[in-house]
């Protein structure tokens, strides 16, 4: 029973994790048709930004200000990498994402020499806690919370803002919306301010549970993220969010049983599935053209 | 109000439109009929900005236009009814009148009475989502989305297009209206009936060029113009 519950907190506060990835794989989606390969590498570099950050400030302005550095280097990365091919055609768009993910990376590799760095400990998330028996950080239980919050903070911007409204027309019909005057750039721009922020957040709460960073630690939990959002139905937000835990909770249980080494086969299995079986997949819209 | 000073347009690799100069007066209904192909929606989407000229002017009152960003154009007063109607779907009748007054940042319950007042039919529906509406009540629908920018120009690409006899002649109605209330039109139309019976000053377009012009009802005499446009 004790087991049970600590792989259940440990799936769903790891679901939280990628959820906040998986948004940003999502609406980028959603707005761009583009799948971003280097968001996982964004969600990265916010882990290093606050190691680097922590040798010479506080942790509690640290961490705020990682999330503003981030920030600007996802909207640096739009207006630099894809924003110039935006008539371009998509293939050219995505190898331009795969390139940007790589750069990353590799600058990360240049930059701690390959060497794993320790993410510092963040007061109040790293302290241990006990629940029902079982011992676990308070990341743990911050997570799931936190996520949700987030989420209807992010519906309620979309729903009911005038930049909301603007973000769900220019998703439909980018030449229809610049003729109501909606400045496309600034929309898109938006969408990975809002996309890299939450990655920050989830590199915050993601690194305080696994303290060790590499140049390729963006790398699984982007693609588990991404997975996530395929599975939830890619463009859809709420699908997302439903994915991401559900590829948590599994993958946790996956990790504690005797089939540890399989758990990316599992997830990366699904992705498969749901592209043969639903490739719209919970939440996605169908594609009808409408005459 | 509007000049437009040969203006070339190219539309990947071909050359759309052939140096075309025509005017729009302040507080008429234009047409610009012809067929299919002949440059009429790509003129459009020039002057709002969506394709850049290869060569021209354009001019609104004593300022040139030509190239502007479209919000830029947007907020000079001139506003495109695309061809279509291309409402937002998922967006509420009422978000897609919010969202025709986009760059506005004052009151709208005034231009929100007078766009309910026009098409009392959208009031009925403001809460349903806009992809639900009848082919009629979406052109309703793109129509007052452009009107809640207020405009000056209104520039309507093929209303008529899809629509029951009917609806049309509602439609027409109210161009009607709207054009009483202040607003100029430049319309285009391959219903060139209705068009020349409305407009005041129409232009005929063929492949590129404008080749006649001239007060509606008199371009109805016309006999090429009879011959090609109203099969008689």
């Amino acid at each position: 029973m004790q087991y049970a519950i600590s792989i259940l907190l440990s799936g769903v506060s790891l679901g939280g994790q990628y959820a906040l990835i998986a948004i940003g794989y999502t609406m980028v989606y959603g707005i761009l048709r583009l799948i971003n390969f280097a968001h996982g590498d964004v969600f990265m570099v916010a882990g290093l930004m606050t190691v680097y950050l922590s040798t010479f400030l506080p942790i509690y302005v640290c961490l705020p200000l990682t999330a503003v550095l981030t920030v600007l280097l996802g909207f640096v990365i739009e207006r630099v990498a894809y924003k110039p091919l935006r008539s371009a055609p998509r293939m050219s768009v995505m190898i331009s994402a795969i390139g940007v993910s790589y750069l990353l990376q590799n600058l990360a590799t240049y930059i701690t020499g390959g060497l794993p760095q320790m993410y510092p400990q963040v007061p109040g998330l790293s302290a241990s806690v006990t629940i029902a028996g079982t011992s676990t950080k308070w990341v743990t239980i911050v997570t799931p919370f936190l996520v949700v919050a987030l989420v209807i903070a992010l519906t309620q911007l979309i729903n009911h803002t005038k930049i909301g409204m603007a973000m769900r027309a220019v998703a439909k019909d980018f030449e229809t919306s610049q003729l109501m005057g909606i400045k496309i750039n600034n929309v898109i721009s938006m969408t990975f301010i809002i996309g890299s922020f939450l990655a920050a957040v989830g590199s915050m709460l993601y690194f305080t549970n696994y303290q060790s960073i590499v140049p390729l630690s963006g790398a699984l939990p982007g693609l588990r993220a991404f997975v996530a959002a395929v599975f939830g139905g890619i463009g859809s937000i709420p699908g997302a969010v439903i994915g991401a835990f559900l590829i948590g909770i599994c993958e946790s249980i996956i990790k504690g049983s005797d089939w540890s080494v399989f758990s990316d086969a599992f997830t990366f299995a699904l992705l498969i599935v749901v592209l043969v079986v639903k490739p719209t997949g919970l939440f996605g819209e169908k594609v009808t053209d409408k005459v | 109000m509007l000049k437009i000073d040969d203006l070339k347009v190219s539309y990947g690799g071909i050359e759309a439109v052939k140096g075309i100069s025509f005017e729009v007066p302040e507080g008429e209904i234009v047409t610009l009929i012809g067929a299919n192909g002949a440059g009429k929606s790509t003129t459009l989407r020039t002057i709002a900005g969506l394709v850049k000229p290869a060569s021209g002017r354009i001019h609104l009152q004593a300022e040139d236009i030509t190239a502007l960003s479209p919000d830029r154009i947007v907020s000079k007063g001139i506003t495109l009814v695309p061809e279509g109607r291309h409402v937002f779907p998922d967006l509420t009748v009422l978000e897609n009148l919010k969202i025709g007054a986009y760059l506005r940042h004052d009151d709208l319950e005034e231009d929100l009475k007078w766009v309910y007042d026009l098409f009392p039919r959208l009031k009925e529906r403001s809460w349903q989502a806009a992809g639900t509406l009848s082919g009629g009540e979406q052109q309703m629908l793109a129509v007052g989305r452009a009107l809640m920018s207020r405009p000056k120009l209104m520039m309507m690409d093929e209303p008529s297009l899809g629509l029951a006899p009917i609806v049309v002649k509602g439609i027409f109605d109210i161009i009607k209206e709207i054009n009483h209330q202040g607003v100029t039109i430049l319309l285009i139309e391959q219903n060139a009936n209705m068009a020349l019976q409305t407009a005041g000053l129409a232009y005929v377009m063929e492949t590129g060029r404008i080749t006649l012009s001239g007060p509606g009802r008199e371009l109805m005499k016309n006999e090429a113009i009879k011959k090609a446009y109203l099969g008689k």
